[in-house]
């Protein structure tokens, strides 16, 4: 159990979260992580769904790693991949239809995630099936939690609302004049957003400063 | 006629594949720092677009919808595949590409030394499944149609590519504060064209 959980290992799994974040600093999987975060419901869900279809697909193709011939690799990768995400499109289907139809496409589009591809060729490909489990929920976690954050702030300050309770008004903000950003639920707040993120995380972290 | 044009200044304009949903942004962002590489990749898309999409329209439309296997036999007007839609969008996707890579490298060698590595990246960009997915989503009544979506969300993706590109070419002799530098700035780069975008907002002929 502890050679499981050795600090090598705790480290894929704390490294995606900050230092090798893959939105801020590898830039991947940024396709999804903008067009969901409207709410923080659906952030939540389609987070959810990424770190359990990254976590897997490592697993599956690290344990097949050995006997996925080189030149076909990519499509081995994304049938194992386009498998996951069907399962997981069902399974929202079943369970939570009505965040499944606000994702509407985004589900499917997990299948040609970045981060999903990138972490199976970077990591899967050359590593054991364990670090590779821990490898892809790490980077699912380092999604997750940018994607979480970017939609609080649309949430709160677009909708007045943090997961549907009404904050802003329970505060007595209207009241006291506060009016909602109708700017923050649309599109291009998104981007900006993340590139506040990416400026606050580099000027605390100067090691990932680009050089000019 | 008409719907087509509608159509292309929809799909180009409105609801641009990057500045309204987003797709596509990983190559978006990592190969737009000159102009040149990004039009070779514009032009990739565009391509690849325009063939893969028409090509899962008929395969949705014969195969995968509840019904359409109708045309085999009228005992299967009941079966419906979509939920093999993802799989099968893909694999036409990936295979395509294959393809078209093996025709250009065969019939025109400069063109393929121009496209080069981007065509087999154009597999996993997400603009290529999210046009297929939409197409999906907006049932299209024929495929011309489908062509011409295809062709104008390509030719969307292409013409922010290019200009991010342009800006960020320039930009690199800007005094921007250090973290912010790289990735940053082209993140609030791509908010405010996305901004400027927000003007095409219902715009009809």
């Amino acid at each position: 159990m502890s050679q499981l959980f050795s600090s090598k290992n705790l480290k894929l799994l704390t490294n995606p979260l900050n230092l090798e974040n893959p939105i801020t600093v590898q830039v991947l999987g940024i396709c999804s992580a903008l067009a969901v975060t409207v709410k923080m419901k659906p952030a939540f869900v389609m987070a959810l769904s990424v770190v359990i279809v990254t976590a897997f697909s490592n697993l599956i193709i690290s344990a097949l790693r050995k006997g996925i011939p080189g030149r076909i690799r990519i499509i081995v990768q994304l049938v194992v991949v386009a498998a996951l995400v069907i399962m997981v499109d069902q399974l929202l289907r079943a369970f939570v239809y009505d965040v499944s139809k606000q994702l509407s496409v985004f589900v499917g589009l997990i299948i040609t995630n970045c981060i999903l591809m990138g972490r199976l060729e970077a990591f899967a490909m050359a590593n054991k099936p364990w670090e590779s489990f821990i490898d892809g929920i790490g980077n699912g976690l380092g999604y997750g939690w940018i994607l979480i954050g970017v939609a609080f702030v649309r949430e709160l300050l677009g909708s007045g609302t943090v997961w549907g309770y009404p904050l802003m008004e329970k505060l007595g903000m209207y009241t006291a004049g506060y009016v909602n950003n109708g700017v923050m639920i649309m599109p291009p707040m998104a981007l900006i957003l993340v590139g506040v993120i990416i400026w606050i995380q580099r000027s605390r972290n100067k090691e990932l400063i680009e050089s000019k | 006629m008409e719907t087509h044009i509608n159509l292309l200044v929809n799909t180009v304009f409105v609801n641009n594949m990057i500045f309204a949903y987003f797709l596509g942004m990983c190559s978006y962002l990592a190969v737009s720092k000159t102009v040149k590489t990004s039009v070779g990749l514009g032009v990739a898309v565009i391509f690849v677009m325009v063939i893969t999409i028409p090509v899962n329209y008929l395969l949705e439309k014969y195969l995968l919808k509840e019904g359409s296997l109708t045309w085999l036999s009228p005992k299967l007007a009941e079966v419906d595949l979509t939920f093999l839609s993802f799989i099968i969008f893909i694999a036409v996707i990936a295979a395509i590409v294959q393809l078209v890579e093996m025709i250009i490298e065969r019939f025109s060698p400069s063109l393929y030394n121009a496209l080069g590595i981007f065509l087999p990246l154009i597999a996993v960009n997400c603009a290529i499944l999210g046009g297929a997915l939409f197409m999906q989503q907006r049932e299209f009544g024929t495929v011309w149609e489908t062509v011409t979506f295809s062709f104008g969300s390509g030719l969307g993706w292409a013409i922010a590519i290019v200009s991010l590109a342009a800006i960020r070419e320039k930009i690199k002799y800007s005094n921007i504060p250090a973290p912010l530098r790289g990735l940053g700035i082209t993140f609030i780069l791509v908010g405010l064209m996305a901004m400027a975008f927000m003007g095409f907002m219902g715009f009809k002929l």
